[in-house]
């Protein structure tokens, strides 16, 4: 087999992994589109600010520490303690409930009836606001997190792989659990969103607010569930990303990466925002292998963006979005 | 009392369609622009200047390019950052390549240059609506700053990859490089801005600015009653890409002096001037201005107050500027979608009826 | 029978003229759902020609499809006699077409003057520089067209409201000031969607006034939906029935009140 052939295959294998990372972030989106029509710019935010707080708390870190010691005169950083990692996640998954409550009371509750366009510019504010929030709290430099995944080269893919082709396969063992974890994350949802009461009702607010209320699903309490899932997703993907490159700004980045990932699979669609996730991982992956040397490199800044503008032109509902008619 | 329309009759069509259609407004605006170019001249200093002055004129020229886009016909773009970067350049470009034409021609074509590549990146609105155009419009942000990063005949294929602007005259007078004195950068910009703002003022106020706001309030009724949506959206993108492009060449040539795609273009750019149509107000070219009044005075103003008076470190600071920002653009949208401008006009309205307000 | 180009005097003394549009053959279907099935009618100049019939029998689609807004998958739109090839719905506009909307479609962020002023952008040929600049036949056309605008705001006695947003008003006004709209620029055709919905009778009363009213002082061919019988009944001229897509009835308001199809469709038959 022929050597550029096997390094393309390489590149794919890891192409669809960051792909499914992705994906994870794009989940997030997609609840909360689906169930109440907002763009979630800030789901990147919410990601990093999870993750920052996930660190925070297991390290014992004081909250607001930096601003206590400017204004008080005092010199506090940590409690002293450390919280183990599964305790602290628990822990974490409270704060984005309290967010998510906060979120739905303070703002978009007062936002109902708005157009998207709207809607979409408040969740800028609304990360930019959380951003500042997240290094206030936690302090904005690069941390390390580890909550004891297993971190670097599978041997065993490389060995199987070199056995075959004469060259070992450089696949992350992190990038295997979080596809693992993304697999189950999105069996959960889907589990969670036919069968439950509460996933029904999500969404029947989906497909009509007004026909939702009027057979008494409190919108309020749906909304609030639903920025409540999109928090955890945001933590688990914050993990993810976390653990690989550490807990820094341009974690909040991903957010809009996934937002091509989006436009490709259609805004309304659990199953598309996967397969576009998958679709830009391979995709920049493969384009900046194969062509990103003749044109000096990087182009996995712009591509996915290129390319969901292009695929749009052609089919701007999306892979799997549902097809729009007007009517006047 | 101060402020009234009473007994100011209108007896022409022509009367009725000016700009300032009140006699008041129109005093104010004499008396601002005497103020603007016959005394601010001569009281500035080079720290007013950079920290204040400059970045306002600059910015309100991007922030009236956007607004046509945003505000007025109902784009939403988040590839401002990239669009200045297309300024910018191009104005390099020009005044190392056509050193002896005078640089506000440089600045003029630079402007047009953009409309051209902004143009382009509009094409897709006319299938793509709403949000999904301004997720498309990151494309154009993105590709721009890595495509000005990664060509070296774009930055004349200098070892450090930035732009640098040569030293250029207007009158004799340098306007470009190390030896500018505040008073002439100062006007060069503000002449920019005010022929921005009264085209701006013009075209919404005509039959463009309408087929405009009517593909902004409802797309289908508009190409129903012979709005052309395609030429009306291109046309937006091409007068917003024209003012955002004098903007980046300003920003880059007057402002900066040399600058590097990445960082002085990059996807925050394009989250400020958004901003600053938001807080000033959707639109409304007064909007702007106010916009970007605020957002340039902003951090000044937190920098004296929390560095400087109360002597905390910067990073906290920044901190807790970007959360006033995030707060006031939830505020701002939740209270009063039309911005500043909207504030102003219902003081106005206020005014106008007191001290008699029954 | 009248020929395609013959023309008559009404009862009111007003003269109809020649077959201006001409449906022949329509069909439209979306997805599985026939919307309008092989409809043929035609529309004489200087009438008033209602589409009637219940709810969903296919009328908006009716006049979406001359509109140019749906594209029919068969049949053909003649327009002054030749077929008209397939446009956009602004081509259509600028070919003298006007219409109302059944849910309003006002520009609500803008002002009734700015409203009004839409209705005459076909009018107006100056360039984006001209108009940018603000001088000689920008500034001009603006005028002579505002002196257009300002005759039917006072025809339609909206005079007081020009510089209102519209979202401000109630719907009887906004009613009035699409049709304004529509007025304004001078239709060969003017398709008038609901003109009435949801209005009460004093209201009524005022839109048949007007409707009247355009229709003999400016000659404009009228085609309305309605599905208040009793208002078209008395208005036009000439009526199409339609029922689940089909054509069920086309004639003067007498051939319509005696036929016995349309009595069906809307008492309901007895299935025996």
């Amino acid at each position: 087999m022929p050597e550029q052939l096997v390094f393309a295959m390489e590149v794919f294998l890891n192409g669809l992994m960051a792909g499914v990372l992705y994906a994870l972030v794009a989940l997030g989106f997609v609840l909360i589109f689906k169930a109440s029509g907002i763009f979630n710019y800030a789901q990147g935010v919410m990601a990093l600010f999870s993750a920052m707080t996930l660190v925070g708390i297991m390290k014992g870190q004081v909250p607001f520490a930096h601003v206590i010691n400017v204004i008080f005169g005092t010199d506090v950083h940590y409690f002293g303690w450390t919280v183990p990692a599964l305790l602290a996640i628990i822990l974490t998954v409270a704060v984005m409930v309290l967010f998510a409550w906060a979120v739905q009371k303070y703002i978009f509750s007062h936002l109902v009836g708005q157009e998207p366009i709207i809607l979409f510019m408040a969740t800028i504010g609304l990360a930019y606001f959380l951003e500042g929030v997240g290094d206030l709290m936690w302090n904005s430099e690069i941390k390390k997190l580890d909550v004891g995944l297993p971190q670097g080269i599978n041997e065993a893919i490389d060995n199987y792989t070199f056995n075959i082709f004469d060259y070992g396969f450089f696949i992350d063992n992190l990038d295997i659990v979080a596809t693992l974890i993304a697999a189950l994350l999105v069996g959960g949802l889907v589990i969670f969103s036919q069968y439950s009461k509460e996933g029904r009702a999500m969404r029947a607010v989906a497909d009509d607010h007004q026909a939702a209320l009027s057979v008494g699903v409190s919108l309020n309490f749906i909304w609030i569930m639903v920025w409540s899932v999109a928090g955890f997703v945001a933590l688990v993907a914050g993990i993810m990303w976390g653990t690989k490159s550490g807990v820094q700004f341009s974690l909040s980045l991903i957010a809009l990466k996934a937002l091509p990932v989006l436009m490709l699979g259609g805004f309304t669609s659990i199953p598309g925002a996967i397969v576009g996730g998958l679709i830009i991982g391979v995709g920049e992956k493969l384009f900046e292998f194969a062509i990103g040397p003749m044109v000096g490199g990087a182009t996995e800044n712009w591509f996915a963006y290129v390319l969901a503008l292009i695929f749009l032109v052609f089919r701007p509902q999306g892979l799997f979005g549902e097809k729009i008619i007007e009517r006047v | 009392m101060f402020y009234r329309e009473a007994g100011d009759f209108k007896t022409s069509y022509t009367d009725d369609n000016q700009t300032f259609p009140i006699k008041f407004d129109r005093y104010r605006y004499y008396v601002v622009l005497t103020v603007a170019f016959g005394i601010i001249p001569f009281l500035i200093n080079d720290y007013w200047a950079n920290a204040f002055l400059l970045p306002f004129l600059i910015y309100s020229i991007a922030a009236i390019g956007l607004n046509i886009l945003t505000g007025y016909c109902g784009q939403v773009s988040l590839g401002t950052g990239g669009f200045m970067a297309v300024g910018a350049y191009a104005c390099y470009k020009l005044m190392t390549a056509f050193p002896d034409v005078n640089i506000f021609f440089h600045v003029i074509a630079a402007g047009g240059i953009t409309a051209i590549v902004c143009t382009a990146f509009g094409l897709p609105s006319l299938r793509i609506k709403g949000f999904y155009l301004a997720v498309a419009t990151l494309a154009a942000q993105f590709f721009l700053v890595w495509l000005f990063n990664k060509v070296s005949w774009f930055y004349n294929y200098s070892a450090s990859g930035q732009i640098n602007a040569p030293e250029r005259t207007v009158f004799g007078v340098p306007v470009t490089g190390a030896n500018t004195e505040a008073w002439a950068t100062y006007l060069f910009c503000l002449v920019f801005l005010a022929i921005s703002a009264i085209i701006a003022r013009n075209l919404t106020r005509g039959m463009q600015g309408r087929k405009w706001m009517a593909i902004r309030d409802m797309d289908i009724a508009a190409e129903i009653i012979g709005v052309n949506p395609l030429r009306a959206k291109l046309s937006a993108f091409a007068v917003s890409g024209f003012f955002i492009g004098i903007s980046g060449a300003l920003f880059f040539a007057v402002y900066l002096g040399a600058a590097e795609a990445g960082d002085s273009f990059g996807i925050q750019k394009s989250f400020l001037v958004l901003f600053m149509i938001i807080i000033g107000g959707l639109g409304s070219i007064f909007g702007s201005f106010a916009g970007a009044a605020f957002l340039v005075l902003l951090p000044v103003a937190l920098k004296l107050v929390g560095v400087d008076f109360l002597g905390w470190p910067t990073d906290i600071v920044a901190h807790i500027q970007l959360i006033i920002v995030g707060a006031l653009i939830i505020i701002f949208l939740i209270a009063e979608p039309h911005g500043i401008a909207q504030l102003w006009r219902v003081a106005k309205e206020k005014l106008r009826l007191w001290p008699f307000p029954h | 029978m009248l020929d395609s180009t013959d023309s008559y005097v009404t009862d009111d003394g007003r003269t109809i003229g020649g077959v201006v549009m001409e449906m022949k053959n329509i069909t439209l279907r979306f997805g599985g759902v026939v919307a309008i099935k092989d409809i043929s009618f035609d529309i004489r100049e200087g009438e008033i020609r209602a589409i009637i019939g219940p709810n969903g029998a296919g009328k908006s689609s009716m006049l979406n499809v001359i509109s140019g807004f749906y594209v029919p998958q068969e049949g053909q739109v003649m327009f002054h006699g030749k077929p008209r090839p397939q446009m956009k719905p602004y081509e259509v506009a600028q070919q003298g077409i006007a219409r109302t909307f059944q849910n309003i479609a006002l520009f609500e962020g803008m002002t009734v003057l700015d409203n009004v002023m839409t209705g005459r952008l076909n009018k107006m040929s100056s360039g984006l520089f001209a108009q940018a600049i603000w001088r000689g036949k920008a500034e001009q056309e603006e005028i002579e067209n505002r002196e257009k605008a300002e005759k039917i705001i006072d025809f339609l006695e909206i005079q007081h409201i020009r510089k209102t947003p519209v979202a401000r008003l109630p719907y009887g006004l906004k009613k009035r000031v699409e049709l304004a709209r529509a007025l304004v620029s001078e239709p060969s055709i003017l398709l008038l969607d609901e003109p009435m919905a949801g209005m009460n009778v004093e209201e009524k009363e005022d839109m048949s006034r007007f409707i009247l009213d355009v229709n003999d002082e400016f000659g404009a061919t009228i085609a309305l939906i309605e599905h208040d019988m009793g208002v078209v009944m008395d208005l036009s001229d000439r009526v199409v029935v339609m029922d689940y897509g089909k054509k069920i009835g086309d004639g003067t308001p007498n051939d319509i009140r005696n036929n016995q199809a349309v009595i069906d469709a809307y008492l309901g038959v007895a299935h025996d």
